[in-house]
């Protein structure tokens, strides 16, 4: 690259960028190390959220000092990720309900009964 | 790029790779379907933001784009997956 970042510059981008490493090693950890798949569901939420906002930002931060001019397109990642990372998570959490439910594990009732989901 | 920043992408590389490893161990022991697809659905979004990172170290905007098709097709595969895991069948 032909344009050098200044001190000020790096030192932000960096510290994100460790940030975000570290925030996304500890869902990975969560991941493996929680006992219930339902506690297992909330650490990746670490790496949708803060983790993807760090790098974005790093990246709008490093591209701006580059290019010497605001470039905002990386947000396009922290918000696709705010859709579609819940709507999954409800869908998993659903199958997951569900299944527990088939193979007769202690799982909470449902709320809806059968009659009144036929009717959709 | 300075040893600072190169260093820091170095070792933020390394934590996403060591996060990939344990989202395997938990992708391969997962005991039932639903956890194989909670980490297939992880591994999708830390390989998403890798490519944010080598797109910050090699300064390149085909990376961003790159991480937008990930995003894209990993929500698609895991609704695809966990519809299946809800229904049996993925188009009803």
């Amino acid at each position: 690259m032909n344009a050098e970042l200044s001190l000020w510059v790096e030192i932000p981008v960096a510290v994100l960028l460790v940030l975000s490493g570290v925030f996304t090693l500890l869902g990975a950890i969560g991941l493996l190390r929680m006992k219930d798949y339902f506690q297992r569901m909330h650490p990746p939420a670490l790496a949708s959220t803060i983790g993807a906002w760090c790098v974005a930002l790093a990246s709008i931060i490093c591209f701006s000092a580059l290019k010497s001019g605001p470039v905002v397109h990386a947000w396009l990642i922290p918000v696709l990720l705010a859709i579609t990372v819940p709507v999954t998570t409800l869908l998993l959490a659903r199958a997951a309900l569900f299944r527990k439910r088939m193979a007769g594990d202690d799982v909470p009732a449902e709320v809806s009964s059968r009659q009144t989901e036929s009717g959709s | 790029m300075s040893p600072l920043l190169s260093n820091a992408i170095l070792l933020t590389l390394f934590l996403y790779c060591m996060a990939m490893a344990l989202t395997l161990v938990r992708l391969f022991k997962g005991p039932s379907a639903q956890d194989r697809v909670l980490a297939l659905d992880y591994l999708y979004i830390v390989a998403m933001l890798m490519m944010l990172t080598l797109g910050i170290r090699y300064a390149s905007d085909t990376y961003f784009e790159a991480a937008l098709l990930i995003a894209l097709f990993g929500f698609v595969g895991s609704f695809a997956l966990a519809k299946f895991l809800l229904r049996g069948e993925v188009i009803e």
